[in-house]
């Protein structure tokens, strides 16, 4: 007998499913400026070789771009309580995207900030920038302007990533799902709808972050 | 009393020892041009004088601000000295007026109104004054050029610096921009630049510098030194010039 797809059982719980999405944005949305805002710390540090905080970021960012995100995440919520660090799912699911992100946007701001040309640099010694100066006004818009797309594409593999935060049980769309399908059994449509809705939230993340780059790093809105 | 004074300037990059000991005196209202051939050293004393290149041995002093075997207040020199760059350098993201109103503001201080003011004074001067609004890449090569002048005297700069400044442009842009300089000239901004353009040089400067090996090797009046060279070296360098 053919299988009977039936998608009500999925949408009487649609509020689950918002509510879940509504949470996997905010995580997102958070995760992504404190972890742009770290990613530019680190750059920094890289780039300068602000000394020992470039070596520092260095650790971090190869021990993060080489392990896996659940781990990391377990590594948080499981494993820092043995040292009397605890805190929430959410706490958890938060830093854990911070963190992550963090050190994929520390590689790819530094990349900008070095690809910066010499002469730019030389000007603004020229007329008497100081080396903050300088960053703050010549260096950091232009370089984030060209590395805009790639942090948009790693905003958006963080947002899908944080489906694994369900595993701790912070209760966002995956988490969501997770419990919609055990209660109605029906596994396709459940995670159909589910994937149709992450897709358009990457979407969504996606045109939000270009305009977003239009009107603040590029400055060409017009 | 001169604006410019250097004595026993000494440059290395690693083993290559590229100024060996310059003296060079420049007044108020001076236009030096700097000549000589690739490797000669006039690009490095150029960059020297306002820092750019790092000075191991000698005293530069600036109207009064000096640094000795390089070290002293960098920015107080810096604020003293303009400069503009073969490629112009402008910065990308900003327009036109922004890149004039940066340095007045971040570095000075200056009210964001007033700064604006400078900068549309500064553009109208360079003949860009309906330009203000334009982003670099919306402009052509010698109208770059031309605010990056604007950028330079926004500062008020003491002297300014011009480092092969026509190089990059189009023939048919170059003239626009040495018309500017020509202008600075006459109205008596010291400038101190190393150029290919002999005949600039001979019509607007009133000494020039003719570099070799990282030694001064001849100076003196622009027309006079073209007319007769003293040095073997220095009349070879003229007459490459004037048969290309």
């Amino acid at each position: 007998m053919a299988y009977q797809f039936e998608f009500a059982p999925v949408f009487e719980h649609v509020d689950l499913l918002l509510a879940g999405a509504g949470f996997t944005l905010a995580l997102t949305a958070v995760g992504a400026v404190l972890g742009i805002g770290l990613g530019i710390i680190g750059a920094i540090c890289r780039a300068w070789k602000l000394k020992p905080f470039d070596w520092l970021f260095g650790i971090y960012v190869e021990v993060i771009r080489n392990t896996p995100f659940l781990v990391q995440l377990f590594f948080i919520f499981f494993g820092l309580p043995s040292l009397g660090i605890r805190m929430t799912e959410w706490h958890a699911a938060v830093l854990a995207m911070v963190i992550n992100l963090g050190a994929y946007s520390t590689e790819i701001i530094r990349a900008g900030i070095q690809a910066t040309p010499r002469g730019q640099i030389e000007a603004a010694q020229s007329l008497a920038l100081s080396r903050a100066q300088i960053f703050r006004h010549v260096v950091l818009r232009p370089a984030l302007a060209k590395v805009w797309p790639a942090l948009t594409s790693q905003v958006i593999i963080v947002m899908l990533g944080s489906a694994v935060c369900s595993q701790i049980a912070t209760e966002e769309l995956t988490f969501a799902a997770n419990f919609i399908q055990s209660r109605n059994f029906r596994a396709f449509e459940t995670y159909f709808v589910t994937t149709a809705m992450y897709f358009l939230m990457a979407l969504l993340i996606r045109q939000l972050l270009i305009q977003i780059g239009h009107r603040f790093v590029t400055g060409r809105a017009r | 009393m001169s604006l410019v004074k250097i004595a026993g300037l000494h440059k290395h990059f690693g083993t290559n020892h590229v100024l060996k000991g310059i003296d060079l005196d420049v007044a108020q209202g001076d236009v030096v041009a700097l000549i000589g051939r690739s490797g000669s050293g006039k690009s490095t004393l150029l960059r020297a004088i306002n820092g750019l290149e790092t000075i191991d041995k000698g005293e530069l002093v600036v109207d009064g601000t000096a640094l000795h075997d390089g070290k002293g207040d960098m920015r107080a020199l810096r604020q003293k000295v303009g400069m503009v760059f073969q490629q112009f350098n402008l910065f990308p993201l900003l327009t036109a007026g922004q890149n004039v109103m940066l340095a007045p503001t971040v570095v000075k201080g200056t009210p964001k109104k007033e700064a604006e003011d400078i900068a549309k004074e500064m553009l109208f001067k360079v003949g860009l004054a309906d330009k203000f609004d334009s982003f670099p890449d919306q402009l052509s090569g010698g109208q770059q050029q031309r605010v990056a002048i604007a950028r330079a005297l926004a500062m008020q700069p003491k002297v300014m610096l011009c480092d092969e400044i026509t190089s990059a442009l189009d023939p048919e842009l170059v003239s626009e921009v040495l018309a500017v300089v020509r202008q600075l000239a006459t109205e008596g901004m010291t400038l101190i630049m190393v150029t290919h353009e002999m005949r600039f040089a001979r019509d607007v400067g009133n000494k020039l510098i003719f570099m070799h090996h990282g030694r001064i090797h001849e100076s003196g009046d622009p027309k006079t030194v073209f007319a007769d060279p003293q040095t073997p070296e220095l009349a070879n360098f003229v007459g490459a010039v004037q048969a290309a």
